[in-house]
């Protein structure tokens, strides 16, 4: 970054305001983004609780989180079920339903006909773990991978079941998952953001996302999640209007320093200095964040590992890559929304297609991040919010059917930041409708990443209006099974 | 309690959180005068609630031990486990095992136990070691107690009576109240209070100094007459309403709550009392031969989210919306949050789950359908509807801002003939019910007569009767808040055993009792506030208020407050001229980033695209732009706005980086900068006139010769950079729809409305101080 003309921009009076808080540019203390109740004094109810963090030592120091909207079919990725092949257009037996609650799109149906996938699977590494040939990417890393086929959660709708996995809880605006992780261990880079949200879309059903997935909820609002997009502005209002150069916008900053101290003069307000500071800060990220989002100078290589979307703003490949620049400079957490999986009819087709935008970014994001030393440290996560039926919703035919949401049984992986790698994890009936083995639930995942992130999931609290809240509410165990 | 015995406890509360946030650094012995009397509201009450009701309070089935000390039959009784043994017994501690468990070093039988993460300050045992010798004694939860108007201190200072409280307390603290601040900072401060929108030059200039007939007082009355107060004041209970014009959820499709919207600003403009204007909202339609506009009022229970995913479980979201109305109730009128008792008996607070959904009873007759159908049959509103006509638009509703003569459908309450049995539902599940229950409220805060009829008319008579406790206190809170910024409870939503205590308890019963007897009269509630002298006082900041009084609890000074997001955008427009003054309509779409809507959504409905309004739309105040629940406008959320997803009542304010881009670089601001600059360039002939002019109507007082130099040498600056380079005055004056004539593309423009947008970027001008 242009650093040089950073400092010397700096005109003589802005210099003495500034030094006179013994917080010169460049030397800001920030806890994250913004800088916190720097002046106000003001200390956190648990604050004993919150000095001791990280509660051990992290083995993951950032996530990349690829969340998979829509919620991707167990019973094609990595749940291989060669049962309901042999029993396709079967009734779905009671013995294995046991009143699970369905939906109300095939609630009404006068049948639940089995169906096998579509896609055939193979074996693959060392791990020998089953993926469908719709993934050849992430077949040829399968041993960094840890999937978990035994994933469950408590929703049966999108809203609630996104909401849940990001936020611990079905209700609206309680702080996400970035948004904790930022509010217990705070940024590593003062010109970024810690938590930041990238979103695409694929061609099949999509669901929205929604802006309270990446809310700070009750948590300060410089914990919230802030959203890249990939318009010309990266981050809202970051350009300067057409006609302004770098000159031109230091010199009016320097202005409004000196017109801001005549402020403080009167009325010795701490915040008038705060202000002054966010605004250097703004100037800063006006350098930082094109650098990063800029990928033209990504070496061929890169590009090829990525794939040629890569350089098309806004195509998941795009994001993957984004995401290792955004965590290679140290945000905490880059949450990433892949949309387009819910796959109600024309599931073959439809996940063909996902497939092919997820499959070689998301292996190339582990390989990349690999190469540059970084996977030990960084947590990747792929998932959706829950699964689809082992049973066909609407008219079946072996090479096209649907499948309703499935919330008893899904499957999941990560890899790299300290899970075990080329592991599968968890067990299903014959069906993949139940869990049979080594169940984990939202809140066990919840508090297992923390737990790698060196956080005690039950200590990371927040008191607000009377109450103690936690990502993982009263629940969640770690999976100490999945930790390296 | 006495007067004086309540200022010694808040002395203490105060220097007991300084204790405690450094309790880990330093046990220095909590200054404990010989004989002070400890009171259980403010000095133990807290400490229980805290670290030991969760499992031995009002949660009748995470009790351990069978000890309950949330009440005091219960801290009293022998205990059951420990035959002989007592909790408490008064005046002893030594014979108490409460004493003996909080000083054990055993961990085995310390308490709070260890794998509670929770543990007692050094302070709090000896407070709690100091209660019991005192005798124990318990005292009901203030804020449940009937609100009684007390003595007002004799304290000579101020111009009313809320200074009499408030100069004890400064007196008390060792501080000096603030001198009063010039005519320009209080006509600027009263104005944005009242009105949301900046002095007019006009404004300024008639009361500047306050003299002859152009007083304080009738400034006051001006402001209040004026129809901006309604939107002021809209904003406020828009949030607590969770008013959205969207229904929210994956699809997240239009629909027409607007005309609620502009029912609550003529409300607020009218004057409509309190008391009325909870009853119209909570029961308008069960009055005897309802109007209309009564009806209309309901829509207040309707603006929640409305599922339009296919494939939903009906009773599930049904149950999901007469939760969301309980908690709304219970959270924005009454300041109680009562969301535990959804799945259990609440664990600080004497609500049961049983009561719980007792409340929950006179919400679950509406007719409303979980379900009526996805975002493919979408309507703007939902049964029940209310239709609105021309002749009613033209009669009772001529305050709704219609714009053609298409019929309006608004989505109101209306009750199933046949009641609906309410169950308690085990763990807060749709498919669990167990119990049936009546509708009632909870016993700990007051009584429901038999007289009040069994359905949410009878639940607003309780409401808004003089022995509630809460409903007076929570709303003089909340107007509070919006004047000082802090509430004298300051969570305003949680007048409960973990809320905050009040700073100034005599002054909020004072005002909540004051405030009943003016009839439920906002407009007298205001005006007594801001005709205080603790409101009049300089905002400037001494270092004795920074090291005292950091926080500005005492309110030794005025606060100093950045403006809610809607006000900024009203301050910029109504500063550079450009403000459309038009009230209420449907929302508009302004100015906004490209792609927001189109990034997020599910492709269906008719929002799936952000389509941007054009001409006057683009200049309305920030109350009327488009709230679509899954992506609200982006400029409110980075300035702290509700996100309209649940009921809000304390917006936080933060002083984010983000903040300062949207500043700069926003074009609704650019533009604002850009129309103002070609104005006063067309108006003056030279430089100086014009910012002078420009400083006035932005940071509204007269500019300090400092500061003109400033502007003067920045404008020459400016300048000389767009004489060079032409072309940027070209680039940065071609901002906005508003036209611009060729004429106008100078250097000297460009220049000018540089040194503008510098003014919007002030700190000052987007504060309150």
């Amino acid at each position: 970054m242009d650093k040089e003309f950073l400092e010397q921009g700096l005109n003589h009076n802005r210099r003495k305001f500034l030094s006179r808080l013994s917080l010169g540019v460049g030397s800001v203390a920030l806890g994250s983004l913004l800088i916190p109740d720097l002046f106000s004094g003001k200390k956190e109810a648990e604050e004993s609780l919150m000095r001791a963090l990280p509660h051990f030592a992290p083995k993951a120091k950032r996530i990349i989180y690829l969340f998979q909207n829509g919620a991707p079919s167990q019973l094609e990725t990595f749940d291989y079920k060669p049962q309901l092949i042999k029993s396709f257009g079967q009734e779905l037996p009671e013995s294995i339903r046991k009143g699970q609650r369905l939906t109300g799109m095939t609630a009404g149906q006068d049948s639940f006909p089995l169906v096998g996938s579509y896609f055939e699977f193979n074996q693959y590494g060392q791990s020998r773990a089953w993926i469908s040939s719709l993934f050849p990417h992430l077949s040829a890393v399968v041993d960094d991978l840890c999937i978990v086929k035994s994933m469950h959660t408590e929703a049966i709708n999108h809203d609630p079941a996104l909401t849940f996995f990001q936020t611990g809880a079905q209700v609206g605006n309680r702080p996400s998952m970035g948004s904790w992780l930022s509010y217990g261990l705070g940024s590593e880079n003062e010109n970024l953001p810690a938590f930041c949200v990238l979103l695409s879309r694929g061609k099949g059903n999509g669901q929205g996302v929604y802006s309270k997935l990446w809310s700070s909820g009750f948590l300060d609002a410089r914990h919230q999640g802030v959203q890249f997009s990939n318009s010309e502005d990266p981050v809202l209002y970051l350009s300067d209007a057409e006609g302004v150069d770098k000159n031109q916008r230091r010199r009016m900053l320097d202005q409004l320093a000196a017109m801001n101290e005549l402020s403080y003069q009167e009325f010795n307000d701490p915040q008038i200095t705060t202000k002054v500071q966010q605004y250097e800060m703004a100037f800063r990220m006006q350098t930082a964040v094109p650098e990063i989002t800029d990928v033209s100078k990504e070496p061929d290589a890169v590009v090829k590992l990525y794939g040629p979307d890569c350089l098309v703003p806004g195509t998941y490949a795009a994001n993957c890559l984004l995401a290792r620049k955004l965590s290679e400079n140290g945000v905490r957490f880059v949450q990433l929304y892949h949309q387009g999986w819910d796959t109600h009819d024309n599931l073959p087709n439809q996940m063909i297609g996902q497939a092919k935008d997820v499959d070689q970014a998301s292996a190339a994001l582990i390989t990349d991040l690999k190469q540059r030393g970084l996977l030990d440290e960084t947590l990747v996560i792929w998932g959706g919010e829950f699964g689809r039926t082992n049973y066909c919703q609407g008219k079946i035919a072996p090479e096209n059917y649907g499948r309703d949401h499935h919330p008893r049984a899904f499957s999941i992986f990560m890899a790299g930041g300290g899970v075990k790698s080329g592991m599968v994890y968890g067990e299903t009936d014959d069906f993949g409708y139940n869990i049979q083995e080594n169940p984990v639930h939202v809140h066990d995942f919840q508090a297992t990443v923390m737990h790698l992130m060196g956080i005690d999931h039950e200590k990371l609290i927040y008191k607000h209006l009377g109450r103690r809240y936690r990502l993982t509410d009263v629940h969640g165990k770690v999976v100490n099974d999945l930790i390296a | 309690m006495t007067y004086s015995s309540l200022i010694r406890g808040l002395i203490w509360i105060a220097s007991l959180a300084t204790l405690w946030s450094c309790s880990e650094k330093s046990a220095t012995p909590p200054e404990l005068l010989e004989g002070e009397q400890l009171s259980y509201n403010f000095h133990i009450r807290p400490i229980l609630s805290d670290k030991c009701f969760a499992c031995h309070g009002p949660d009748a089935n995470k009790r351990e031990a069978n000890l309950r000390l949330d009440t005091e039959a219960g801290a009293f009784a022998a205990l059951k486990d420990s035959p002989g043994k007592f909790a408490l017994v008064a005046g002893k501690p030594l014979n108490s095992e409460v004493y003996h468990r909080i000083t054990s070093a055993d961990p085995s039988l310390i308490m709070p136990p260890p794998e509670s993460n929770l543990s007692l300050t050094e302070t709090e045992v000896q407070l709690i070691t100091r209660w019991i010798e005192q005798g124990a004694k318990y005292e009901p939860h203030w804020a449940f107690t009937r609100v009684e108007k007390p003595k007002v201190p004799t304290i000579e200072w101020g111009t009313n009576e809320i200074d009499r409280f408030v100069a004890a307390k400064i007196k008390s603290k060792g501080l000096e109240p603030n001198s009063e601040a010039s005519s320009f900072e209080l006509i600027k401060r009263a104005s944005l209070d009242l009105t949301g929108l900046p002095p007019s030059l006009e404004l300024l200039e008639k009361y500047a100094g306050f003299k002859g007939g152009n007083t304080y007082d009738k400034l006051l009355d001006q402001l209040l007459s004026s129809p901006a107060y309604g939107e002021k004041m809209a904003i406020l209970w828009l949030d607590i309403s969770r008013y959205s014009d969207s229904y929210g959820y994956q699809d997240d499709n239009i629909r027409s709550q607007w005309p609620y919207r502009d029912w609550v600003i003529h409300a607020f403009n009218k004057n409509l009392p309190y008391d009325q204007f909870l009853t119209w909202q909570l029961a308008g339609d069960l009055l005897p031969n309802p109007t209309k506009e009564q009806i209309l009022a309901t829509a207040f229970n309707r603006n929640h989210k409305y599922t339009e995913e296919g494939g939903i479980i009906e009773e599930e979201y049904r149950v999901e919306y007469v939760l969301d109305k309980t908690n709304t109730f219970s959270k924005g009128i009454l300041g109680i949050t009562m969301e535990c008792a959804q799945c259990h008996d609440h664990k600080y607070d004497p609500v049961s789950q049983k009561e719980y959904y007792e409340l929950y009873a006179f919400f679950n007759n509406s007719q409303e359908k979980g379900f009526e159908g996805d975002v493919s049959v979408s309507k703007p509103a939902k049964t029940p509807i209310l239709w609105v006509e021309q002749e009613d638009l033209d009669g009772i509703l001529s305050f709704i801002n219609h714009p053609d003569t298409s019929k309006l459908s608004i989505s109101v309450m209306g009750e199933l003939e046949e009641k609906r049995t309410t169950y308690i539902l085990n763990r807060g599940a749709y498919d669990a019910p167990t119990l049936p229950v009546e509708a009632s409220t909870p016993t700990s805060i007051l009584s429901f007569s038999p007289s009040f009829e069994k359905n949410r008319l009878g639940l607003a008579k309780w409401t808004t009767h003089r022995d509630n406790p809460l409903t007076a206190r929570v709303f003089v809170n909340l107007i509070w808040q919006e004047i000082f910024g802090r509430g004298i409870v300051k969570s305003a939503g949680d007048f409960g055993m973990q809320g905050d205590l009040p700073t100034h308890p005599e002054l909020l019963n004072w005002l909540a009792a004051d405030f009943m007897e003016q009839g439920w009269n906002m407009k007298v509630l205001l005006k007594k506030i801001l005709l205080s002298a603790t409101y009049r006082q300089s905002a400037s900041i001494s270092s004795t208020h920074l090291e005292i009084d950091p926080d500005n609890l005492y309110l030794a000074r005025a606060p100093r407050l950045r403006l809610p997001a809607e006000n900024i955008q009203d301050l910029v427009l109504a500063s550079s001229g450009l403000l459309v003054g038009e009230i209420g309509g449907p929302s508009v779409k302004p100015y906004q980033p490209s792609g927001l809507w189109e990034a997020a959504t599910s492709g269906r409905g008719v929002l799936a695209n952000y389509q941007q309004d054009t001409g006057n739309k683009l200049y309305r105040r920030g109350i009327y732009n488009f709230i679509k629940l899954t992506v609200p406008p982006p400029k409110a959320i980075i300035f702290d706005s509700s996100n309209r997803d649940r009921c809000e009542i304390t917006r936080n304010r933060t002083n984010t980086p983000l903040q300062a881009l949207a500043m700069m670089n926003d074009p609704m601001v650019l533009e604002a900068a850009r129309v103002l600059a070609t104005k006063l360039s067309e108006k003056y002939t030279k430089s100086d006139q014009s910012i002078n002019e420009a400083f006035k109507r932005i940071v509204c007082r007269e500019l300090k010769t400092e500061e003109k130099e400033l502007l003067q040498n920045y404008y020459d600056t400016e300048l000389k950079h767009f004489q060079t380079n032409p072309k940027d005055a070209a680039a940065i004056l071609d901002v906005g729809e508003y036209p611009i004539h060729p004429r106008a593309i100078t250097p000297q423009n460009a220049a000018l409305m540089q040194v503008i947008v510098s003014l919007y970027n002030l700190e000052e001008t987007i504060t309150k101080s």
